[in-house]
Formats: C-alpha cells, sequence, structure tokens
C-alpha cells in the first residue's frame, strides 16, 4: 500500500472514533495503571456496558504520566470535550457509567477534569492546567494516553511514519545522521554520549548484517520510562528503530525486554507485526529499495545484561556478563555483526527530530542537554508520575511542581537519582537543574531518569543497604572484584545498619571501593561503590549515629531486615542432588 | 505405555518447537519451557542441549545465571514482593513482614503444602504505585500490610484463576 493510502485511511478510522459518536472510553493500563488496579477496572466495564445493553469503543491507553491519579478513565462523547475520571475502582464504574452514559447526566464525584475544544463539560477545570501536564512537553510520549498501543492506525492518524516516510524518500543516510547530530540527542540510557555520532560508528562497518539494538532491559529499580514508552506507544520506538537502521546501513532492530514485563512485551511484538502487515517495516519499506527486519529478544532477569555488551550476550542466549573491549560493537557485537545499541528513550526522539527538524529539537532543553528529560518521580511525593519535561527544570521545580511536595507535610532529606548506581543527593540539591553535566559535576548522574524522593522518616544507611544489597545481587560475578567486593560492602553497611560496625569500617569500604573501580569491567563494578561514597557525603551524620551513638535516628534500621542473596539457591540445591 | 517422565520430556520438546521469535537460543528456549511447565528440570537441561548443540554445563550455566528460572515445579499460585528501593521507601518491609507471616514462611520459598510459591522481585515497574506486590502476575499498588490477609487468604483454596 501506498504511504498516502494508509494515513488518509486512518486518518478516517481516526476522526470517526475521536468524534465520539459511539462514546470511546480511554483507561490507562500501562504499568501504573495495572497496579492501581485498571485490569479490574476493564472487567467491570465491559461486564456493567454488556448488562445495561451500552455501545461503546473502550481502548487501553497508556499512561498520560498523572499515575498517582490511575486507574484514569476517558470518556468522549460527541461534541463534548473528554471527560476524565480519577482512581477508578471497579465499584465506582456502575455509578459513572448511569450517570454520564445512561442518564445523561454529570457524575460529579468522581470528575478529575477536561481535555478537549469543546469546554468543559460542566464547570469542570481544565486537566491540561494542572502542573503535571502544563509543565510537560511530550516528544517521546507524545500519544502515550491518548492512542492505543494496539492500533498501528491510531499512531500513523497522529503523524506516525511520517518521520521515516521523510527520511526514506527526501533524505540521505548521512542526512539523517547529520541531522540527529545537530539536534544534539544524547543518549538517554546513562552515558549519555552523543546519539548521532554513535550511529556515525556503524556507518563504516561492513554489511550487509548490521544490528541496531534498543535496550529496555531496564532493571533499575525506580526507572520505568522505557517501558512506559513501550506499553505506551510501542510505535514511536520501532519508527525511531527503523530510522536508524537507515542512517547506519543496518540490517535488522532488535528490541531487548526483560523476560516477565509482559505488558511492554505483548504490545511491542502486537506493533511490529502491524507495521509488517502495512510495509511500515520488512522488505523494500513504503516501495524504497531500504529493508529493515525487527524482532524482539528477552532477556532472563539481570540488571547487568542493560550493559551494552552484556546485553549482546544475552541475546545470543548465553549468560549476561561483559565482554572485554576492544573489539567495540560497532565492529564485532552480536554474533560477531558490526551493532549499534541505543535506548528506547534515545530512538523514540528520532521520528520527531526528522519530521520537526533539529532545530526544533534543541530548541527544548539547556545547554548541551537538548530536548526533553523523561522523569520517573517516585517515592515520597505526593504526585508520584512519568513526566517528560525540557531539560533544565530544576530538581525542586520537579519535586514540589511537578511532584506536590513531599507527602505529609515531611521534610525533603534525599534524592535519588539516576538508578542504584546513580547515587544519593541531600536536601540541598533543589536549585541542581536537569542537565546531564551539571547533575554529574554535583555527584549524581540523571541517567535513565529515575528520581525517588526521600523524606526526613528515611535513614540514609538503611536506604544505603537497600542499594548496596541491589548491587550485590546483581553483580554478574565475572570479576572477582565486583563479586566479591559487593558481598563485602554489604557485610559492611549491614553492620553498621545493625549498629554493629567495626573501628575502621568507613576506610576499609573506600579501599574496597576503589579496587572494585580499578578492577571491573563494566560499569557495575566500576559505580558500585557510588552509593555508598554518596551517601557518606551527604550523610555522614546518619552513619556517625550508627557507629558512634549506637543507634538509627528514624528507626528505619530496627526493622526486618531480609534482602534476596546472590547465592543461587535452588541452583546450588540441584547440583547437591536435592 | 508412556510415562511421566515421557510427558515431560513431550512437553519440553513441543516448548521448544513452539517458539515464535526468529532468532531461538539457549535462554529463549529456556524461557519457553519455564514459561509453559514452570520450571527447568534436568531434563529440560539436556533437551535444550541436543535442540542447540551444546554442552549440558553451558545450557545449565545459563539456567543457574539467571534467578528467574527454578530448579522444581512451583506452587500453583505465584507470590512476589518488590524489595527495589521507592518500595523499601514506602513500606516494603511491613508489607513483606505480613506476606511470610500469612504463608509462614521465613524468606523466599514454598508453602509447606506447595500451593504457593514466593520470591522477591528486584523492580516489579510500577514504583509509582509503590509498594507493589505481585500475586499469580496481577500486580497491587499501595500495598498495605492489612490487605495481605485477604489477597493471599484464598490462594490456598482456589484454583488458579489468572488467565
Amino acid at each position: 500500500m501506498k504511504y498516502e493510502e494508509i494515513t488518509s485511511q486512518a486518518t478516517a478510522e481516526w476522526a470517526d472514533m475521536t468524534s465520539g459518536r459511539v462514546p470511546l472510553i480511554r483507561i490507562g493500563t500501562a504499568m501504573c495503571g495495572h497496579a492501581a488496579g485498571a485490569f479490574r477496572v476493564v472487567k467491570a466495564l465491559r461486564k456493567c456496558l454488556e448488562s445495561k445493553g451500552i455501545e461503546a469503543n473502550i481502548q487501553e491507553v497508556g499512561c498520560l504520566g498523572l499515575c498517582y491519579a490511575e486507574p484514569l478513565l476517558d470518556i468522549k462523547k460527541e461534541g463534548k470535550s473528554r471527560l476524565f475520571f480519577n482512581n477508578v475502582t471497579p465499584e465506582e464504574v456502575e455509578y459513572i457509567v448511569d450517570e454520564y452514559l445512561l442518564k445523561e447526566g454529570y457524575p460529579k464525584e468522581k470528575v478529575f477534569g477536561y481535555i478537549g475544544e469543546e469546554g468543559p463539560v460542566s464547570g469542570e477545570d481544565s486537566l491540561e492546567m494542572l502542573p503535571g501536564l502544563k509543565l510537560q512537553h511530550r516528544i517521546a510520549l507524545r500519544n502515550a494516553g491518548h492512542t492505543s498501543p494496539y492500533d498501528i492506525n491510531q499512531y500513523i492518524a497522529n503523524g506516525g511514519y511520517s518521520g521515516l516516510y521523510k527520511a526514506l524518500t527526501e533524505m540521505s543516510p548521512s542526512e539523517v545522521i547529520d541531522e540527529v547530530k545537530n539536534s544534539g540527542l544524547r543518549g538517554r540510557g546513562g552515558a549519555a554520549f552523543p546519539t548521532g555520532v554513535k550511529w556515525s560508528f556503524l556507518v563504516g562497518s561492513p554489511g550487509p548484517t548490521k544490528y541496531i539494538l534498543c535496550n529496555c532491559e531496564e532493571g533499575d529499580p525506580g526507572a520505568y520510562n522505557d517501558k512506559g514508552i513501550l506499553e505506551s506507544d510501542p510505535h514511536t520506538l520501532l519508527e525511531g528503530l527503523a530510522i536508524a537502521g537507515y542512517a547506519t546501513g543496518a540490517s535488522n532492530g532488535i528490541v531487548f525486554i526483560r523476560h516477565g514485563h509482559d505488558g511492554p512485551i505483548e504490545r511491542t511484538e502486537k506493533a511490529i507485526e502491524q507495521a509488517y502487515d502495512l510495509g511500515l517495516i520488512g522488505n523494500n519499506i513504503l516501495g524504497t529499495d531500504f529493508s529493515f527486519d525487527i524482532e524482539v529478544a528477552l532477556t532472563g532477569e539481570s540488571y547487568v545484561a542493560g550493559e551494552e555488551t552484556a546485553l549482546m550476550e544475552a541475546v545470543e542466549g548465553k549468560r549476561a556478563m561483559p565482554r572485554f573491549r576492544p573489539p567495540f560493537p560497532a565492529a564485532f557485537g552480536v554474533w560477531g555483526k558490526p551493532s549499534n545499541i541505543n535506548n528506547v528513550k534515545s530512538l523514540s526522539y528520532a521520528p520527531e527530530i526528522i519530521s520537526k527538524g533539529a532545530d526544533w529539537f534543541s530548541s527544548i532543553g539547556v545547554n548541551q542537554s537538548t530536548g526533553t528529560a523523561i522523569v520517573c518521580l517516585s517515592g515520597d511525593v505526593n504526585r508520584p508520575g512519568l513526566y517528560e519535561v525540557p531539560m533544565g527544570l530544576t530538581l525542586g521545580e520537579v519535586i514540589d511542581d511537578l511532584g506536590g511536595g513531599v507527602t505529609d507535610n515531611a521534610q525533603l532529606k534525599l534524592l535519588q537519582t539516576g538508578g542504584p548506581l546513580g547515587g544519593v543527593l541531600g536536601p540541598d540539591s533543589k536549585d541542581i537543574h536537569i542537565d546531564f553535566d551539571e547533575m554529574r559535576s554535583a555527584g549524581a548522574i540523571f541517567g535513565s531518569g529515575g528520581i525517588i524522593v526521600g523524606s526526613d522518616k528515611v535513614c540514609a544507611v538503611d536506604l544505603t543497604r537497600i542499594l548496596v544489597a541491589f548491587c550485590q545481587f546483581e553483580s554478574c560475578g565475572k570479576c572477582f572484584p565486583c563479586r566479591l567486593g559487593m558481598e563485602h560492602l554489604l557485610e559492611i553497611v549491614e553492620r553498621i545498619s545493625n549498629c554493629d560496625s567495626k573501628p575502621g569500617d568507613m576506610d576499609l569500604m573506600k579501599s574496597i571501593g576503589g579496587t572494585m573501580e580499578a578492577g571491573s569491567l563494566c560499569g557495575h563494578g566500576q559505580l558500585g561503590f557510588g552509593p555508598i561514597r554518596s551517601a557518606i557525603t551527604h550523610f555522614e551524620e546518619d552513619f556517625r549515629l550508627h557507629i558512634e551513638e549506637n543507634r538509627c535516628p528514624t528507626g528505619s534500621c530496627d526493622r526486618l531486615k531480609i534482602v534476596p542473596k546472590n547465592t543461587r539457591p535452588y541452583a546450588t540445591d540441584h547440583i547437591a542432588g536435592e | 505405555m508412556t510415562t511421566d517422565k515421557d510427558n515431560l520430556r513431550t512437553k519440553i520438546q513441543a516448548a521448544i518447537q513452539s517458539q515464535k521469535r526468529p532468532t531461538v537460543t539457549v535462554l529463549s528456549s529456556l524461557l519457553a519451557i519455564q514459561d509453559s511447565i514452570g520450571y527447568i528440570p534436568e531434563e529440560a537441561i539436556e533437551e535444550v542441549a541436543v535442540n542447540s548443540n551444546t554442552s549440558i554445563n553451558s545450557v545449565f550455566g545459563v539456567a543457574s545465571f539467571y534467578p528467574n528460572f527454578r530448579f522444581t515445579p512451583p506452587g500453583e499460585h505465584s507470590v512476589e514482593v518488590c524489595w527495589g528501593p521507592t518500595c523499601h521507601l514506602k513500606g516494603a518491609t511491613e508489607v513483606l513482614e505480613s506476606v511470610l507471616e500469612k504463608l509462614g514462611l521465613d524468606s523466599e520459598g514454598d508453602t509447606d503444602d506447595g500451593k504457593v510459591s514466593f520470591r522477591f522481585n528486584t523492580c516489579l515497574g510500577a514504583c509509582s504505585q509503590a509498594p507493589v506486590i505481585s500475586v499469580d502476575h496481577e500486580l497491587y499498588g499501595n500495598a498495605k500490610p492489612d490487605i495481605i490477609p485477604n489477597l493471599l487468604g484464598s490462594l490456598h483454596e482456589k484454583e488458579n484463576h489468572h488467565q
């Protein structure tokens, strides 16, 4: 099918669906909605509509960013704006359906706000005036919460695949790379390496088989934006992958997802199937001579599998352990072929950068950090969510304006950013801007976008213990400084947390940390001491109280302490023949 | 006459053969088997080794590396508690205590009647709804210790309801 035919059909379908001729009910069922009970609400809704004989079009959509309001139900009726209902329970579904769909009334007790040109339905406020939406500038998540991830036509009707079409028909591969370079896009996986430059490494590598790998391992506790994109709008990633493939001359794309994350896996695979059906990936895409295949590969649970060379090992079906470099992936990657690894977010920006241009993208953000930051705000804040905001906001604005401040009017004590290896910041960090370089010089990283807020009820030693336990559990075991070092660090932190420390423990930790940094192959070991180092820097007092006064300032350390240890118990039992 | 062992092998082979993704590896085969029968029996290690033309050692090496594989049949129901930093800050410890008490366990493992398997999860991916637990792969956010007895109470009696 021609691109024009595909778009005109999609646009017509979309116009009819969103007219509300048949009431359109959208409900967020990404992981945040799922955990809030969205599937139970969908079930109750279907049952309720059926028993009352009401015709309606139910669409499961992604996350609007307001995770605190999930499950978020959105009903569009003909001639009316979209009316939103927040924190809906299965029991409340009948009330909303009765009032709004059956009696043509107004279920005012559950109304959250409206979105739409038709104005308020009955005096409620516009949702777009909420800080949680007003401060957002959505690029990668532009369709999240609006279109169904299960329907490619909804994506196409909203400008989807126009970036790929433009790249294939109007631009040469090198022009695409230049556009991405000029946009200033930096990798969103943690290292913040310029994406266009990374792509250019692959151009000169010999073909014909070359891989673009997309990393959605996302094992970082506190980050859920990659999964959020795949669950809300997987096509933006597929389009970005195909654009990267065209620019670099790659032949295959692999989306790498953790086993068990069923939502992202199912939605991405469905999206791939639909894109093949319309000829948007596969052989001779849109009638051009560019061919590109995309598939999903799964990994077992392993945080280190997110490291680029370990990821390639896992794709090949082996243990996720990092490789020596050189050779670098651009020369010798997955199955020995030239490869390029990108984060989900980085690739998801590509379609809009190509459609709207590098200048548009680089006008958003600050300094060397262009575009947007996709913030996963969680912990002790009133409005946790998935917020895509322009780079350059301060952490204070994120916590107070987007997050609505610390819960229970408590004081801010700490921020944990950039995943478990990222580090913690103290309460004086509110003026720091979300800027890759500024955050790095402040001793933390923006990393993949997780920001965990801790109030003054949190003990820094207790949190450090959990971070170190995570790093111990996830050490792949290849390099002994990391494997043994993490175990030893965990022992010491547990001792301190139990108010049972030994003289010289602090110095011992620093010495082990130095060895790990020098003697580990990948970031896991090199940065494994980071959580402790930053915690000691900002919260020396908490450590001192445990060591010198034998007490925990918040009582957190007096609770039950069970953490899983990386000893692979089942495997050992098996060997012992039990 | 077919024995239970033969049946198991047939199931394992079917799981290996029915993979739909184009790239089949040791890891993908093991994941497919775990999805299909819930664990990795010795026979699965052998079948994957034969199918992938590799050694039993290297297959077991992969299986023992990833903590999501188990080597004994699982309980009918699964319960997972997230222990990531966000969930920890938001009260996962109290939820964990309640779960362990209800299931009569000290840590990861299966209940005495073999009905429920409990394990930790490093991140269930819904940090904005912390603390999060998973019961038969359905997520429950903002979990409070007092919802646990009801939520888990019926698991010992009812059949697996998850579709």
